[in-house]
């Protein structure tokens, strides 16, 4: 079994009396892709945001766990005799700047005061190690090798030299995209990195995420296509309400009973005939009747939609 | 389940090849404009030629080759003409080069104050009379003419303005602050309430003030450099070297707070310290260009945007860049304001005002259309 990253124990937020979070229990482990999933206001952003260390839960608490693979040139984390050591500190007790080099963040929106470069802002993914005597710090030439590396990864190097208001929103979210990559992080919180996409910087970008985790670190996606939940996480989190309604392996959680309930909705489950993936698909129309929990409002609401 | 059998479409392998491929040191644009070094030397050239132009002009007129010498030797060294003049070397001495070396930290003060505000509030409109420091100097500063008050000798005036644009910038800062975060445009339309509230108290201190005092708010109104000693240069100073170092400290945190707040955290930024910082090196710079030459608009508007159309927006150049460029702008206003009409000293701050506005109006015409807006 991998690493745990960060643990989150019972875990709820409160907003002026509303709950958004209640006892959510997460593991982020290494080398793991774990999606979270659920309806709109189920509280996916609010848990990133926990995760992230920008958002203070009102019960619960969150542990970094640092027995992690040593971090090259980070020798400090093994001890002499070669053993890993655990540490085990509270989120809330880690300054920001040591957060920024152990944990990226992808926003769902992205926004930037001045007109800079693409290869600036996402240079600006650097800043955590500029400071000298940061351990892990790199050479100024390996930063450049890192921000290009991250550029080519998000499939925007041929957009280095454009100022970042005249890309398009897809181009914008890559951006991004590499910016955190250029952190190189231990854990990558994405919200929604697919949202303004085309398929195929879609499958491009969560494959490149796939790849982090395979490389080792950890991987919190925030998704609203199932399919490509169940495509590319390793882990799915469902959440309803503020609360777990299911986590495990995509193929045992994403299953039509459960999804139809969450959503309210009649979902449908269902293997590729080629390929054997699993998709996940909304009942739309007259099949709706078919569907797996619908029940009488649901059948109306969805016989007046069209086929 | 078994694992994804995602096809990998042919572009996404060969960027990963590409990626693979890429393991010598990489060749970037660089971070630092090559334009920068440029626009640098030009301000330094245009600063020292202004500042012998503008020492030698007045009702009597000393060639540059004369300021020049008269520098050389007060610095001891023997070389170049003496002014001609008798009162040459007085008139420069205790005349000119206090007002000169306070138009260059005016001018330096201004427009970094700017850059750093727009900095802070990621939002280009942003300057220290937005926010209300400028009048919330000006209030205090109009209190200890009006008042009559000296406690602190000559630094009372300069003390009281650094005191009343902090209180006020605090002020609106927190005003304007909800759930931890500021949002820009509630912060500047807080800022014109309180402007407002002090236009209203400057206006009573004008109606309270005895005919001299009135004269001295009026004119301190109006901002000019005339009649700058030597110990007003030296309280301004102080004020106006802690400030630009202050900004230029920050500068490579305001190019990451442009990301917005939250994603600033999270490359490593203390979003609140940094504002706070921020906020009181902005009284600071303020402070001390209102203190003694009144309120002059336009300068910290539009000096920062001027550098950014030549280098960009980065914070580690444009600080710097703005302090010397607000220094050469304010030089030349101030050698315009004694030179446009004969025997009459215009102020400086309606001369930039003037000037300066459609001047800016053009500028944001121009920069919507080329850089597709700032939004």
């Amino acid at each position: 079994m991998s690493a745990t990253v960060l643990l989150a124990r019972g875990v709820g937020h409160t907003i002026d009396g509303h709950t958004i979070l209640d006892g959510v229990d997460l593991e982020v482990r290494a080398g793991e892709v774990l999606a979270l999933v659920g309806p709109n206001g189920a509280g996916k952003s609010t848990l990133l945001g926990v995760l992230a260390g920008d958002v203070a839960p009102t019960s619960g608490t969150l542990t970094w766990m640092s027995a992690l693979p040593p971090v090259p040139g980070h020798a400090a984390d093994v001890d002499p005799l070669g053993q890993e050591l655990l540490a085990a500190e509270p989120l809330a007790s880690l300054p920001v700047a040591e957060l920024a080099r152990r944990r990226a963040v992808l926003l769902q929106e992205q926004s930037l005061s001045f007109p800079f470069r693409v290869v600036d802002v996402v240079r600006m993914g650097r800043a955590p190690w500029a400071r000298a005597g940061v351990p892990g710090a790199q050479e100024p030439e390996d930063d450049d090798t890192i921000v290009a590396r991250a550029l080519l990864t998000a499939d925007v190097l041929h957009l280095a030299e454009r100022r970042f208001p005249t890309l398009s929103g897809g181009e914008k979210a890559r951006t991004a995209f590499a910016r955190v990559l250029a952190q190189t992080p231990r854990l990558l919180l994405l919200d929604e990195p697919t949202a303004a996409l085309d398929i195929r910087h879609q499958e491009h970008v969560l494959a490149q995420a796939s790849a982090r985790a395979r490389a080792g670190d950890a991987v919190v996606v925030v998704l609203h296509d199932l399919s490509l939940a169940a495509a590319w996480a390793d882990r799915v989190v469902v959440l309803e309400r503020g609360r777990v309604a299911g986590g495990g392996a995509p193929g045992d959680v994403l299953t039509s009973a459960l999804l139809s309930r969450v959503y309210d909705h009649p979902v449908q489950t269902l293997r590729h005939p080629d390929t054997g993936e699993l998709l996940v698909l909304p009942v739309r129309g007259r099949s709706a009747q078919g569907g797996a929990s619908s029940t009488a409002a649901h059948t109306h609401l969805t016989e007046g939609t069209p086929a | 389940m078994s694992a994804p059998t995602a096809p990998a479409p042919a572009d996404e392998r060969r960027a990963v090849d590409a990626v693979r491929a890429l393991d010598g040191p990489a060749v970037l644009p660089p971070a630092r404009p090559a334009r920068a070094t440029v626009l640098f030397v030009v301000l330094g050239v245009l600063l020292l030629v202004l500042v012998v132009l503008s020492a030698g002009v007045g009702q009597l007129d000393i060639p540059p080759a004369q300021v020049v010498g008269s520098v050389l030797h007060h610095v001891g060294l023997d070389v170049g003409p003496a002014p001609e003049n008798v009162n040459g070397d007085a008139v420069l001495w205790a005349i000119r080069f206090p007002r000169v070396t306070m138009a260059v930290l005016v001018g330096a003060a201004l427009a970094t104050g700017g850059a750093l505000m727009q900095g802070v509030f990621g939002n280009p409109l942003a300057e220290p009379g937005v926010i209300g420091v400028s009048a919330g100097a000006a209030v205090a500063a109009c209190a200890t003419i009006v008042f009559g008050l000296s406690t602190l000798g000559p630094w009372t005036t300069a003390t009281a303005a650094f005191v009343g644009g902090l209180v006020t910038t605090l002020l609106v800062y927190v005003l304007a602050r909800s759930n931890g975060r500021t949002e820009v445009v509630t912060l500047v339309l807080t800022g014109i309430a309180v402007n407002a509230v002090c236009g209203a108290a400057i206006a009573f201190f004008t109606f309270l003030a005895d005919q001299q005092a009135r004269e001295q708010i009026v004119f301190w109104q109006l901002g000019s450099l005339n009649g700058t000693r030597w110990p007003y240069v030296g309280i301004v100073a102080p004020f106006v070297v802690v400030g630009i170092a202050v900004a230029v400290v920050l500068a490579p945190r305001l190019d990451l707070l442009s990301l917005g707040e939250r994603a600033a955290r999270h490359v490593g930024v203390d979003v609140e310290r940094l504002r706070l910082v921020a906020i009181v090196a902005i009284a600071l710079l303020t402070a001390a260009a209102v203190a003694f030459c009144g309120i002059i608009a336009f300068v910290g508007l539009v000096v920062p945007h001027l550098v950014r159309m030549v280098v960009g927006p980065g914070h580690r150049v444009l600080v710097p860049a703005s302090a010397l460029g607000g220094a050469v702008l304010l030089l030349a206003a101030d050698l315009a304001a004694r030179t446009a009409v004969a025997y009459a000293d215009l102020p400086i701050g309606m001369l930039t005002a003037l000037v300066g506005g459609p001047f800016f109006f053009w500028l944001l015409r121009r920069t919507r259309r080329t850089a597709g807006g700032w939004a």
